[in-house]
């Protein structure tokens, strides 16, 4: 069931269609940004209404939807966007990656390989990679006009001078199709060399920014480095307590007063299907 | 072990239902109704309008109701129902010159033509706490009347115009940009920022338009006139072809006039600031005026380095809507980006000790 | 040789001032050329016109055939981070402030496709040994060096692409006597060494003396008088360079 007296998907079908115009544009141009109409929507602006968005223009009947923040699917801010498209679509939902054909996400990028036809919609606070380095819009829509992204490297250079490494660890930057330079969102640069060359079609949303864009199918992604300084992604160096995983990206929990610290999968989904620890690593 | 708090759909139900139970208060109380609040909460209902950008009063009191109270909630509330409107067409632009004047002051003119009304004011009353509305009273007498003035109420800065003081400004009948619609593309014309600097946030407005009178951003402002009161608002259906009337608003609007020094090509006149608000909006329409001769200072040739005087600054941070969503989404969960963080830190500490 | 850069028939008025009246301009390959005058005679307005950061409204710039004013946007920063170079009069506005003095100096390297991290600082290192400065200094800020340290440095961030030609918008303008002499003298060397073809405004005619090979005079936007350095210094035929060398030898 449906809320009654709102449109499948709460946007209406011209909205809808001007939003599948820009991503149209946004797939033709890797990584360019797209500026759209974007609309004010019912949940507030940095929580999700680009992705929200997104989402409501390409989600269909048929469509299982998946929708994860930080990783987890039962996470509040999660929860509140799943019920909302369970509200104005009744579309099957799902915590199972493989099963979903459209995930939003929020900070991660699953484990899980993901495969053809699988759409990920990333929520991006701030679509503009070059916002700390040049905040005027309009000064950075001409940098990337003329790709013109000298100050990037700059701000690389003088981390690696000053600290020995690159000191960014999150929304590390990418040079998208060798062309377009590009904020993956505040993914861990864990997950960076997952958008590589990925099989499943990657759209981003910025709502309050009014920006949309895309990494087609198969497409390279490279995130920004020296060739003496080679891009590394880091992880903390444990293992899950509840699968064992070494691979995953872990969060890491305060467990008592005295600072023991635990580590989880942040994919709750790739934990849960992996078979349990027998007993606790620790 | 420790393993991660589920259940956050029941948490979040659980939540709701308290925020209900706090609206409501005290239950041996009698609830509030919407006409209460749209009646005695009246400049609470004309910012939730204005804010909210869609001037429905029933609708803005509900919001208040709904939000507790909290404004930035309430024109959150509207702006969100509003979206979901079907859209008609435009209005004909609005005549605030055939205003029914409910106040009207000039700064600039002991008298004018039309003369000086006060309207219902805070202004020159003693801001002590009057006890007597703290229980409950009798009925209040009405406020004396005279009887209306006919006179005809010309604009201040047309009287000056008219003299060749007042720089004429660029008419254009082009349709104005509808932010609400199409993302903005910097420079913008003026018609665009003054549409976000009348559904801007009032306080943040005050704040910038303030600071143009302290010296960031050159402004020597006068209030050549406020005025409030009804306009008429007119429509025309295509299938008509001629305006019929829909009914009235509300508006505030402030000219404010300012120095300008002249340039190579122009002699030495007045500028003018506009602003224009939906319902008894006072001190938004006279910061919004500020703001607007602030951000008029590239085409007239003047420094544009004071934060008024810069588009991008004052559109993208003049929405309260926009601005208190990514102020708060601080709240959401984020240790994936502060675990990658933590072993980064770690990792350039170790990179530090050796 | 064919030139490398021309310019002819630029007009520009500001008002009814004439910024640039007809002026004409030729640079060749390894030349430099400057272009003296007293403040308002227009050559810093025809240093920009010819640089591309400002149109002419009458008249052409041809850089290597083609036309500056022409050909867009995109193609002039491509000239600007590669063939060209400008050191500003004051080094604020050449230099990032709040970037070391190796990531300046590498700036346009990296901008020119230089990825290996190792390789930009020993450049820069060769560089900033170049122009006179303590290579211990690559990490330190520009705010923190002297003012004829920071046009050195603008410089050395300038020329370390080896671009074909540079314009120089009084280089020596805001700093000591003594200085001045140092860096004229860095100046000269750079230039010769690297056979840069250099457009250097000046109000100084003894800078014009020591570095150009031919210089031309502005007075109103015209350019009043040109040829070898040395033929227009020892024999001025204009009134006004008359005027202008003579002021100097008075001083």
């Amino acid at each position: 069931m449906t809320e009654a007296g709102y449109n499948f998907g709460y946007l209406d079908e011209n909205t809808k269609r001007m939003i599948r115009r820009a991503l149209l544009q946004a797939v033709a141009l890797p990584g360019y940004q797209v500026p759209f109409g974007s609309r004010e929507m019912p949940l507030p602006y940095g929580w999700g209404t680009g992705g929200i968005q997104v989402t409501a223009s390409i989600i269909g009947a048929d469509d299982t939807l998946k929708v994860i923040d930080q990783g987890a699917d039962d996470t509040t801010n999660a929860v509140s966007i799943r019920r909302f498209f369970n509200r104005v679509t009744g579309v099957a939902t799902t915590d199972r990656t493989a099963e979903a054909t459209i995930i939003q996400t929020r900070h991660r990028v699953p484990e899980m390989t993901l495969r053809e036809g699988q759409v990920l919609v990333y929520q991006v606070p701030m679509p503009e990679p070059l916002f700390r380095l040049e905040p005027r819009v309009a000064e950075t829509k001409r940098m990337h006009a003329l790709a013109d992204y000298g100050l990037m490297h700059v701000k690389l250079y003088e981390d690696i001078a000053r600290h020995g490494a690159v000191t960014t660890s999150y929304n590390y930057p990418v040079l998208v199709n060798r062309r377009y330079l590009m904020s993956p969102s505040p993914i861990p640069a864990f997950d960076n060399p997952k958008l590589d060359r990925m099989p499943a079609l990657q759209l981003f949303g910025a709502g309050r920014e009014k920006r949309i864009y895309a990494v087609p199918p198969y497409t390279e992604v490279k995130s920004l480095d020296f060739e003496d300084h080679p891009f590394k992604p880091a992880r903390a160096d444990a293992a899950c307590v509840i699968c064992g995983s070494r691979a995953s990206y872990l969060d890491e929990l305060i467990v008592d007063d005295g600072g023991k610290r635990h580590f989880v999968c942040s994919d709750t989904d790739y934990c849960a299907s992996r078979p349990p620890l027998q007993e606790a690593a620790e | 072990m420790y393993v991660a708090v589920k259940g956050g759909e029941r948490a979040i139900g659980n939540a709701h239902a308290w925020l209900d139970e706090a609206r409501r208060g005290d239950p041996a109380l009698p609830e509030l109704s919407v006409e209460q609040v749209e009646q005695q909460l009246g400049l609470a209902v004309d910012r939730v309008m204005a804010e909210g950008s869609c001037y429905d009063r029933g609708l803005a009191a509900l919001a208040v109701k709904q939000a507790r109270g909290d404004l930035i909630e309430a024109a959150f509330l509207l702006r969100a129902y509003r979206t979901t409107l079907a859209r008609f067409g435009s209005s004909e632009p609005v005549e605030t010159g055939a205003m029914r004047i409910q106040r009207r002051i000039s700064a600039t003119y002991k008298d004018l033509p039309g003369g000086q009304v006060l309207g219902p004011t805070f202004d020159y009353t003693h801001r002590l706490l009057d006890f007597a509305l703290a229980a409950e009273r009798e009925a209040v007498p009405p406020a004396p009347e005279a009887p209306a003035d006919p006179a005809p109420m010309p604009r201040v800065t047309e009287l000056l115009a008219r003299e060749g003081l007042m720089r004429r400004d660029a008419t254009d009948d082009a349709e104005p940009p509808d932010l609400t619609r199409d993302p903005p593309s910097f420079p913008v014309p003026r018609a665009a920022w003054l549409q976000a600097l009348a559904r801007g946030d009032e306080g943040f407005l005050l704040g910038l338009g303030y600071s143009t009178q302290r010296g960031y951003g050159n402004s020597h402002p006068f209030a050549g006139e406020i005025r409030m009161g009804e306009v008429t608002v007119e429509f025309t259906p295509p299938e008509l072809g001629f305006a019929i009337e829909l009914g009235e608003v509300v508006l505030t609007e402030c000219q404010m006039v300012n120095q300008f020094a002249g340039s190579k090509s122009e002699p030495p006149q007045f500028t003018r600031g506009y602003g224009l608000v939906f319902g008894h909006g006072e001190r938004k329409a006279m910061a919004m005026a500020l703001v607007d001769r602030g951000l008029r200072s590239a085409e007239l040739g003047e420094p544009t380095d004071a934060p008024a005087q810069s588009q991008e600054f004052v559109l993208y941070h003049c929405d309260n809507v926009e601005a208190t969503g990514f102020v708060e989404h601080l709240k959401l969960p984020h240790y994936v980006d502060f675990q990658s963080e933590l072993e980064k830190v770690r990792a350039l500490r170790r990179e530090a000790g050796r | 040789m064919s030139a490398l850069m021309r310019a002819s028939g630029l007009q520009l008025h500001f008002g009814k001032v004439a910024a640039l009246d007809d002026v004409a301009l030729e640079i060749h390959p390894g030349e430099v050329v400057a272009i003296v005058g007293e403040s308002g005679s227009g050559k810093t307005t025809l240093l920009r016109v010819l640089a591309g950061m400002m149109a002419p409204q009458q008249g052409r710039v041809l850089y290597d055939g083609q036309d500056v004013h022409a050909m867009g946007e995109a193609a002039r920063r491509g000239l600007m981070r590669s063939d060209w170079g400008f050191v500003h009069q004051n080094p604020r506005d050449g230099l990032r402030l709040r970037v070391s003095a190796g990531g300046n100096v590498g700036e346009r390297l990296m901008a020119a496709g230089a990825r290996h991290y190792g390789n930009i600082r020993a450049e820069a290192t060769e560089w900033l040994k170049r122009v006179e400065i303590d290579p211990a200094r690559i990490d330190d800020m520009p705010q923190t060096f002297s003012g004829g340290m920071q046009q050195r440095l603008q410089i050395a961030r300038t020329l370390v692409t080896r671009p074909r030609l540079v314009f120089m918008d009084e280089p020596t303008g805001g700093l000591d006597v003594s200085v001045q002499a140092r860096l004229l003298d860095l100046i000269r060397a750079l230039v010769a060494e690297l056979g840069l073809a250099v457009l250097i405004v000046t109000h100084d005619i003894a800078a014009a003396r020591l570095l150009a090979h031919r210089m031309l005079v502005m007075r109103h936007g015209q350019v009043v008088e040109q040829g070898l350095t040395d033929r227009v210094l020892d024999d001025p035929q204009h009134p006004y360079t008359q005027l202008l060398v003579s002021s100097v030898l008075a001083a």
